[in-house]
């Protein structure tokens, strides 16, 4: 196929082949960024979370007030709640994955240090490890000797009195990875606040925190301190997938048959909380994803309707062609030669483009950079996209007959 | 003459639908795309108080005891710095605010118990903000200052407990106190609900919970500290916060003070006091640093919190890129077809149109696919405002088309045909007669 004559067509041509060029850069780039948005959404909502999330339901009650038997209450639902048909475990939580809301602390190496090392999760309750499923894969479980419980910690904290607080605590394998890089962690000791110690005796293979993601996502920790309904604890029921409703249904009329005055402020399968969490995340992809598909279609529809205009135009041209001798095939392949020429310079500048709306957005939304595999699948894309557009126009062209060279003259 | 172009435009139109099709189509996608997030921009970044928000400011100090020299003042205040600026009256108006949850019961009513979530705050509140009363009257001064259990209800909690019926003197119980309702709230939805706003910088753009929905019940400040007392909680501390003392008196911050000013010349004295103010308090001991004062006003404060979430601002980027690729595509089938006509151009040149009476005719007939495809637009924008309306966001039932955006749908369409249709106008109009006429 010669490429010269085509030139020198589009060469007469130049206003109409720039604003098709124009519009095919145009849409490359932003199909190019969008494209690379949505797989940033989708790999949020893909989050891991570190607990077995398909067996869990969890329920959160108002917190009523610092009255003096919020323990025994605690207790006496935790035990009620045990006794449902189906419940494998059962906990009160503060913090759990995507559960918003939820203490964190700034985590030091040395205890005289002014600037944190990092900012970590705090995840307090009992029972904690085996109701969420958390895999240790170093060290051991909290013993029951060890938990002291949140009023008396944190009275300890503040009084500086070492004795009233937790000695232990667990932490995620990535935390103890950024802590001590190749190194072991248990055994090791961190501090919190004034300088207060505390030694790991596990590592767990992961667990998410609550939000502030963006602070590590995988930095986590579990205290043994144990909580009643204090603001923000959560009671945390694991059973069967299959039972879960029901399980729900069961805990939800035990809590009010304990007591009828409580409020119950959320309620719901793990998948709810996780749904809720990433409900934004989700609704932008579903936005740029019908961005894209519009972008494509009214940009396929372009030049469909470039080269329609294009092929009425040259009918005699073609008819001349056609006679002179040249096939249907030559004609086809003439039209599609030029739509390829065409998208290419288009893809060509819907890179640079691409990469300049790409540094636009990691200033301003802090998004990582366009990895390079984006141009090479865009400009497939593109070029496909344009091929099956101009496709049915150059049909029509190649079926133009010779004899319109006589006719028309 | 214009009518005779509006003809000739929709017999030019009618020759080739499918192409006035594509071309009405693509501007009625790309219309509808950047006016339905226009229109989402527009409600949220929009002024909550218009005509007086320049009259509202929000005062900060930096009551922390150690001293640092990059910092900035809290977003929010200590409890005795905000009392202290709140008692010394030195505004036209000024109020304190703070929110909470508590238990909420109906006594008279049979309805289960609901968690409510509350503002306390002063008086002025009501005046100063222009927030609308159904039935009743705010509380007074004297209501603050006697510490009474009175409140005002939202209209959505008087639908709820009392449907909508007049409710004033009815008693609520909250959390163990009774009071007295003394007033309810007409609908009132601020957007954003600005006298709550802060921290938005720590939000990482995620900033939907501005958009949330006023309480359902107000209280004066103090008595609502006791018959909530332990239902608080701070916005942040500057040092560990300890459990067996009140919040009023911890190193927390938690109450945010508004105060409206009249004039520039009241603002720069309010400054002056505010300024004094920290000064006394390090001379007595209390703050590490005077000079960590700033008062914003609130469309600065709106702004500094950057209430617009980030999704909604990347949402508008992009649709107006879209609209920019429509646009390429309408003026190129635009020169398309207008340069397809060339001959019947050439006889209308040469039988005495001049440049500009072609100029013309090919600009209504951008005009009228401007039109057509504004209507598109309007039709793919109330769809388009519809999905968000159905989206889980906090701002989903604020999102309406207001006149002046359907105004502006059409404006928006028909500027943007014709400036795709400038281009192929103008070289529609070149077209030499003599080179046509030849060729007939």
């Amino acid at each position: 196929m010669d490429i010269l004559p085509i030139l020198s067509t589009l060469r007469r041509h130049k206003i109409t082949a720039w604003l098709l060029i124009m519009q095919i850069a145009l849409t490359c780039a932003i199909v190019c960024n969008a494209v690379f948005l949505i797989g940033q959404r989708l790999q949020r909502m893909d989050m891991p979370s570190g607990i077995d999330e398909h067996n869990l339901v969890q329920i959160k009650v108002a917190y009523i007030s610092n009255r003096p038997d919020a323990t025994a209450r605690a207790q006496t639902d935790l035990a009620a709640l045990r006794q449902i048909p189906g419940v494998q475990q059962v906990a009160l939580s503060i913090s759990l994955p995507f559960a918003m809301g939820g203490p964190n602390s700034d985590v030091m190496l040395d205890a005289r240090q002014k600037q944190r090392t990092l900012s970590a999760s705090n995840f307090f309750g009992q029972n904690l490890l085996p109701t969420l499923g958390l895999k240790l894969v170093e060290g051991r479980d909290f013993q029951p000797g060890e938990y002291v419980d949140l009023t008396t910690a944190t009275a300890a904290l503040q009084s500086g009195e070492l004795k009233g607080l937790p000695q232990t605590v667990i932490i995620t394998k990535a935390m103890a990875e950024r802590l001590w890089p190749g190194q072991g962690a248990l055994g090791k000791t961190i501090y919190f606040g004034q300088g207060v110690p505390f030694r790991v005796i596990g590592v767990l293979a992961g667990l998410t925190r609550s939000d502030s993601l963006r602070n590590g996502a995988d930095y986590s920790m579990v205290m043994p301190i144990s909580v009643d309904l204090t603001s923000g604890a959560r009671y945390v029921i694991r059973c069967a997938p299959q039972d879960r409703a029901q399980v729900l249904g069961a805990a939800l009329a035990k809590l009010k048959q304990i007591d009828p005055r409580r409020v119950v402020l959320q309620k719901g399968t793990y998948d709810d909380v996780r749904r809720a969490f990433f409900a934004n995340d989700r609704a932008m992809a579903g936005i740029l994803t019908g961005v894209v598909a519009a972008l494509l279609i009214v940009t396929a529809l372009g030049i469909v309707g470039l080269a329609s205009f294009w092929v009425a135009q040259r009918r005699r041209q073609i008819g001349v062609r056609r006679a002179l001798g040249a096939t249907r095939a030559n004609i086809l392949h003439y039209f599609q030669t030029e739509n390829f020429l065409l998208a290419t310079i288009g893809i060509v500048i819907g890179m640079v483009l691409a990469f300049g709306i790409n540094l636009f957005l990691m200033k301003h939304y802090e998004l990582p950079r366009l990895p390079a595999v984006y141009f090479p699948v865009g400009a497939i894309a593109l070029w496909m996209i344009g091929q099956l557009a101009v496709l049915g126009p150059a049909l029509r062209a190649a079926a133009v007959p010779p004899v319109v060279a006589t006719r028309s003259v | 003459m214009f009518a005779y172009y509006m003809d000739l435009a929709l017999r030019s139109l009618r020759r080739s639908p499918v192409l006035t099709a594509l071309m009405v189509l693509a501007i009625a996608v790309g219309i509808g795309a950047s006016m339905t997030t226009l229109t989402v921009m527009h409600l949220l970044s929009g002024d909550p108080l218009p005509g007086r928000s320049q009259h509202i400011f929000y005062p900060q100090v930096d009551p922390t005891s150690h001293f640092n020299p990059h910092s900035h003042p809290y977003d929010m205040m200590d409890y005795h710095s905000a009392v202290d600026l709140w008692s010394a009256q030195r505004a036209d108006r000024q109020a304190l605010i703070t929110v909470s949850a508590l238990r909420l019961t109906a006594p008279t009513v049979n309805q289960p118990a609901l968690m409510a979530q509350m503002l306390s705050t002063t008086t002025d509140f009501f005046p100063m903000f222009a927030v609308p009363l159904q039935y009743g009257n705010a509380w007074t001064a004297q209501d603050d200052a006697r510490h009474a259990r009175v409140a005002v209800i939202s209209a959505d909690l008087n639908n709820k407990l009392f449907q909508g019926s007049n409710s004033v003197g009815r008693t609520l119980r909250l959390k163990d106190t009774d009071v007295r309702i003394v007033g309810v709230l007409a609908p009132w939805r601020p957007s954003p609900q600005f006298y709550e706003v802060v921290g938005g910088r720590f939000s990482d753009g995620d900033t939907a919970s501005f958009y949330n929905r006023p309480e359902d019940v107000f209280m004066p400040f103090f008595s609502s500290l006791e018959v909530n007392d332990g239902g608080f909680n701070p916005f942040t501390c500057w040092s560990a916060l300890d459990p067996g003392v009140k919040l009023q008196n911890s190193t927390c911050v938690w109450v945010a003070l508004w105060v409206q000013l009249g004039s520039a010349g009241k603002v720069s004295g309010y400054r002056d006091y505010l300024a004094a103010y920290a000064e006394q308090q390090k001379a007595l001991g209390r703050f590490a640093r005077a000079d960590n004062t700033r008062m914003f006003d609130l469309m600065q404060w709106l702004d500094f919190n950057r209430v617009v979430p980030s999704d909604v601002r990347l949402q508008t980027w992009l649709a107006f890129a879209f609209l920019a690729i429509c646009l390429f595509n309408t003026i190129g089938l635009l020169l398309a077809k207008f340069l397809r006509r060339a001959g019947e151009i050439g006889v209308r040149r040469a039988l005495g149109a001049s440049r500009m009476a072609v100029f013309a005719q090919c600009l209504v007939e951008a005009g009228m696919i401007g039109l057509l495809g504004g209507l598109g637009g309007l039709l793919l924008t109330l769809l388009g405002l519809w999905l968000i309306r159905r989206q889980p966001v906090e701002y989903a039932d604020l999102i309406h088309l207001d006149p002046s955006m359907f105004g502006l749908t059409f404006a928006l369409a028909i500027a943007a045909s014709l400036l795709a249709g400038v281009l192929p106008a103008l070289r529609a109009s070149r077209i030499v007669p003599a080179l046509q006429l030849k060729t007939l």
